[in-house]
Parts: structure tokens; sequence; C-alpha cells
């Protein structure tokens, strides 16, 4: 089962025959996602990868039915591409893109706005729920099955969670990039929320970094609401106010949005915290031992 | 990207936007000639001349004077041309001024008495729309009045749907205690700011002082303008205005190599690819008992090229005692990785730092072996924690 993607996701790529969207679209088919046609304006009408190629997102709905779309075109046209996917009908958007114009994110963000669609990203990895659906550009094999969600504002730092958390003997259920830019679809707490909801998902590891507030909003909704175990670790302890890091939303730009700021909130929310990010499996693991300990003795 | 006051105001004055006179000089004899031309034009009896730098503050560091003379003007650009500026938004080193801008007098003696208020727009990323912020407190750090008296500033978020309306204009004016024709020029000069916002893809826009004179007008005193990265493809004539005087020399050299960087002021020299991944490698110097010397995301393809030109860019700084490689092959194998380390590494020859490279991922062992069967002083790790070890090992 998992969250946002699975077996049953029939998944479009726009910029289909683009060559991101071709290398990582064979990756997904090898992977085993159902990948049922893409779309590229003014090829409609020819296969590619042995599937049908659409002229819009429309047809690609009408035709073969897709549910969920993964996006690769380049950042002068991707938000036309996020409204076009919205307007269409598709639930599930992922938009892999990085370096969207902020003006063009705020637009389609509210163009989507009460529509019944989720918009994962821009700027991130994607989303991969183990042995059903990897919808994103994460090395599949990393991301072996299990019961631990995570979420993540960040691409190679999530692999090497999921990587800890697999040789901590433990598994994925479903793993959510959610992008590193300042205005994205789906935030931290959203992304959470999916995840307590989900049965087979039994502990969270949040991934957040220095920027926005994101991480405090998630943190305060889980003291609230949370019934599974979270654990969480901010990247930039480091890293020096005013700079960009990286990310064009990693900026501390207040005394709020650091990452000792960030680290202490989420401690008072009863987040497990790591210091370092060398410890994320292992802590997810002594985590979810306490707590069954406390559930069965 | 930063662009300065006087391209600031450029860009406002196509909008409409009513900002002091001035002209740029980059000698003390060119600030002569566009003073006397910009008395001509204005009337202005003093000259206020100033810094043009990427970084605020300039006026307490004395970048900032005021000439009442033509012989006074020479004197005082001479002074602040190729001064090097330290101001708290500079670091130690300072920031080299190459350029003055020449304005006139907007504090003129009449009937009211000059008033200085903040203005800015910039983006809400909590909210996820634009906010206009305003005070009447001008002229000062805005930071200190927002942590000391957070209730003297006004906030006017613009509905993304319609954009900013000319209440919520009218709304502002009142509160900064505007009346009059200064009121419907400030409405004005807000519709301004707000178009200049949106046409150059700002991510903020500060006029700070705004000023209302003693003939009851609206005037840009000083203006800073950032403007998105992202959209400098369609910003054309922005972009052009990028001046890399004013930027570190070595983040110059790291982005004509495709390389994220940022200097810091530690010991533990890293390399790593994705900028998440980044950051968390520097956290784990910093527990491991070292200090980063830097942020460096070699991005996705981290490849023979991009390696050996992150470790030439890590190796100019001298503070540099070791240096960690760490790297997550997802799609890019990590022995294609290691190769190009070893590649990269004998191309350079004399490297005097211990290196830990750490690869995980796919091929990750074959990636050891081949970092250890290269007979090079490099040392090999796959768990992370077995480089945050190596890295204690190093710097102890």
């Amino acid at each position: 089962m998992g969250v946002l993607v699975n077996k049953n996701s029939r998944v479009i790529v726009q910029g289909f025959t683009g060559s991101e969207g071709t290398f990582h679209a064979t990756q997904m088919i090898e992977y085993g996602t159902n990948v049922v046609g893409g779309v590229t304006p003014g090829k409609g009408g020819q296969t590619h990868l042995d599937r049908p190629v659409f002229n819009t997102v429309a047809e690609a709905v009408a035709k073969v039915k897709a549910n969920v779309s993964i996006i690769f075109v380049p950042p002068a046209f991707a938000a036309d591409a996020i409204m076009e996917a919205g307007d269409a009908g598709i639930e599930v958007i992922i938009a892999i893109t990085e370096g969207i114009p902020v003006k063009d994110m705020v637009i389609a963000k509210e163009y989507i706005k009460g529509k019944n669609v989720r918009l994962i990203g821009p700027n991130c990895p994607g989303v991969i729920t183990p042995g059903e659906a990897k919808v994103g550009i994460m090395p599949g094999f990393v991301f072996q099955k299990g019961s631990i969600g995570i979420v993540s504002k960040s691409g190679t730092l999530t692999y090497e969670a999921a990587d800890q958390i697999v040789k901590a003997g433990l598994g994925i259920s479903t793993a959510i990039g959610i992008g590193g830019d300042p205005i994205i679809g789906t935030t931290i707490k959203e992304a959470i929320e999916l995840l307590m909801q989900d049965p087979e998902t039994e502990g969270i590891v949040m991934i957040g970094e220095i920027g926005g507030n994101m991480e405090a909003e998630a943190a305060r909704w889980i003291k609230e609401y949370g019934t599974k175990p979270v654990v969480g670790f901010i990247a930039g302890q480091t890293a020096p106010p005013g700079r960009r890091m990286g990310h064009a939303g990693a900026i501390i730009g207040g005394t709020e949005d650091t990452a000792a700021a960030k680290m202490r909130i989420m401690k008072e929310c009863g987040i497990t915290v790591v210091e370092s990010p060398a410890f994320i499996g292992e802590t997810m693991a002594q985590t979810l031992r306490q707590t069954n300990k406390i559930k069965y003795f | 990207m930063n662009i300065h006051e006087y391209q600031a105001k450029e860009l406002l004055k196509k909008h409409g936007v009513k900002c002091g006179a001035g002209y740029v000089a980059e000698t003390p004899e060119q600030a002569v000639e566009v003073a006397k031309k910009l008395q001509e034009e204005t009337g202005t009896k003093l000259w206020v001349i100033k810094a043009q730098v990427h970084a605020g503050g300039r006026g307490k560091a004395g970048g900032v004077k005021i000439a009442k003379t033509l012989d006074e003007v020479r004197e005082k650009a001479g002074q602040i041309i190729g001064m090097t500026l330290i101001t708290p938004q500079t670091g130690k080193e300072g920031i080299k001024v190459n350029k003055v801008l020449v304005a006139n007098d907007l504090y003129y003696e009449g009937e009211h008495k000059p008033k200085e208020y903040y203005l800015a727009i910039l983006l809400d990323r909590s909210k996820q729309c634009n906010v206009i912020m305003a005070s009447a407190e001008g002229g000062v750090d805005i930071e200190e009045v927002a942590h000391k008296t957070p209730e003297k500033i006004i906030k006017e978020w613009v509905d993304n749907r319609v954009g900013l309306q000319p209440f919520q204009a009218r709304k502002i004016g009142y509160a900064l205690g505007l009346e009059g024709t200064a009121h419907n020029d400030f409405v004005k000069f807000l519709f301004g700011l707000y178009k200049t916002y949106l046409n150059t893809d700002a991510t903020l826009l500060e006029v700070n002082p705004m000023l209302r004179t003693s003939d009851n007008q609206i005037v840009a005193v000083d203006c800073k303008i950032n403007i998105d990265d992202n959209a400098l493809f369609r910003q054309k004539e922005i972009a052009a205005m990028r001046d890399i005087t004013q930027e570190d020399p070595m983040d110059v050299e790291a982005s004509e190599n495709g390389l994220n960087y940022v200097k810091l002021n530690g010991n533990v020299g890293c390399m790593v690819n994705g900028a998440g991944l980044a950051m968390a490698t520097m956290d784990m110097i910093k527990l491991s008992g070292g200090e980063p010397a830097n942020f460096l995301d070699v991005g996705g393809g981290a490849n023979a090229q991009t390696v050996e030109a992150g470790f030439r860019l890590i190796l100019k700084d001298p503070n540099v005692k070791a240096i960690l490689v760490n790297v997550f092959g997802g799609i890019v194998r990590c022995d294609r990785v290691a190769n190009g380390i070893v590649e990269a590494y004998k191309k350079i020859g004399d490297i005097r730092v211990p290196i830990i490279v750490r690869l995980q991922g796919t091929n990750a062992e074959e990636a050891a072996k081949i970092i250890d069967n290269s007979g090079l002083k490099v040392q090999s790790a796959i768990l992370l924690k077995d480089a945050a070890e190596k890295v204690k090992a190093a710097v102890s």
C-alpha cells in the first residue's frame, strides 16, 4: 500500500521524450512502475519506450486513464506543466524540475488550490513505495520494503537515511521527497499526516534543513495529533546566516529558522532528534524498540 | 542575485517610482563632473556620496559622506573609491568599493520636517504569498525594530488571485500616519514598487529609507533589490547588471565550473553530492571535532572534471587540514566516482592534506577497492560513521 503512489498508480511522464524524461522513465519502468505513457507537445501519436506519447495531459487522462504525473519539463515551462496536469484531473503531480522561478510557482500553486490534486515538489527526488512504484529519480535498490516512512527536503540525504534504515534491519513504507524550494506543493506537516494515517507505516523519519518554518509547523502538529514515533534530523547546524546553501529555500533569514531553533522545537514536541546524520537509522530502530516495549509489555 | 543601489533605482524609475536623482562615478574627477551636472538639473545645494557595494550598513562604516562644495566632492569621493568597506554584512574581509553614487540632497528644509519610513515587499514563505512590510521607524536597522518593537511593523499580505488592491495601499498609508497629498503620493509609490517587484522577478525589494520630504513628496532615498536567480533566463537586462567584483572570487570560480560553493572558516574541506547531504556532512565534521571549511555540492554527476575542480577550489584555502569526500551514488555509480577521484588526484599531484573518501550506494565496495588500491594517500570509508571517525583522527 504505502501512500501517494502504489502498484495501481497509472503514471505518465511530462517531458517524456527529453533526455531526462527518457532516462528516468526507463529506470522507473525497469523498477516495475506502471508507466502508461507520456506527454510531449507536438509529438502526440508517436510511441516512445513502447508507450504512447500524447500532446496534452487531458488526452493521456482520457485515453490511458493516467492518475499520477511526473514532470521533467525544463524550468521555464514547468509551472505551466503543473497547471496542465491539475486541470486535466491528475491526482498526484510529482515535479522533479529544479530551478523554477518563485513567481511561477506562486501562480501554479494558487491555480491547483481547491482542485482534487496533490503536488509534490518541485526540486525533489520524487516518491517511492518500495516493491510497488518508484515515481522519481532515486536509486530504487536502496529502498527495501518495510514500515518506516520518510519525509525529506533533500535527495541524497534521503537515500542516506533509507540506506541506514535498511541496514538497521528495518525498511521503507513510502519515502516522500518534498523538495528544497521556497514554494512547494506539499509541506512536511501534510506529508507526515499522510504517513500517520497509513496502516503500513509504524515509524517516521523527518529530514529538514535550515530556512522556513515547515519543520516547526510539523512538530507542533505531531505533538498534538501524532500517533507514531518520529525521528528527526535538521541539516545545516553549521550553516552561516544569510547564505543560500544549494537549495533555493535553504537560507537562514531570522532566529527561528536556524537548525538549532528547529531542533529545539522538535525536541519540545516529543520528536527524537539526532544531531549526527550518521545515526538516523540506528536511532529509528532503537526508538521503535522502545515504543513497542511500551506497547506490548 | 544582488544589484547595486543605482541599478535598483534605475529599475524603480522605469516603473514610475520617484527616487532621488544621481549619477555613478568611478573616479573623483568623474564625481565632480556629475556633481556639477546634478546641480544644474536639480539645484541641489549639497551632494551625498554613496559607496556602491553589495552590502548594507554602509553609513556607519564610512561609505556614505556629505559634500558641501565641489572640492569636497572630489575629496570625499576619493576617500570612498578604492576603500575596503567593512560592515556587519560583509564579514571581516570587507568589500571593495569601485563606484560611488553622487546623489542630490532630499532632506532640504521646508514646510514640514522630513520624515523617514521603511517599506519592503518580499515573499512570505509560510503564507506562500507576497507581503508588504512598512514602518514609521525608517532609516534604521529594521531587524532591530522587528525584534524589540514588533508592533511598529505593519504587514499587509497580497492575495495571489487578485494582486495588490488600492484599499491595502491606503490602509498602509494611513497606518504610517501619512495624510493629504503625501498619502496620495504614497499609494502611487507603493503600486510602482509592487509593479517593479513583479516585473523584475524580485524576491525582496526594500526601500529604506523612504522619505516624506519637507514639501510632502514621497521618494526612495535608498533601495535594495534581490532577484530570483532562477528567473535570470528571462531577465536578461538585469542579468547583465551582475558585478562579479562584488562576489567572492572563489564563489565565482565555483559557479563557472557548475559547482555550488560557499566558503566557511573551518579546517576540514568537504565535497558532497546534493545540498542536503552537503549540509549534513558539514554538521558531521563539526561533531567529529573539526570545523567545516566550506559547503560544496558537486551535483548529480560527480565526474573526474567536477571532482578535480572541487579539489582545486578546496585546496586554495590554506586553512584546510583534511578533505572529506562524501558521495551517495544512486544513479551515478560509486566505482565511476572513485575512478574520477583517482584521476583528479593524479592530475593535481601534490596534495598535502589527508583525504577521506566515503562512497556509498551503487557499487560501493568496488569503489572502496579502487581507492584502497590506488596507492594514493586516500582513505576509504563506506559507512558515514566510519567516515566521521576518520575525520576525527585526521584533525586531532
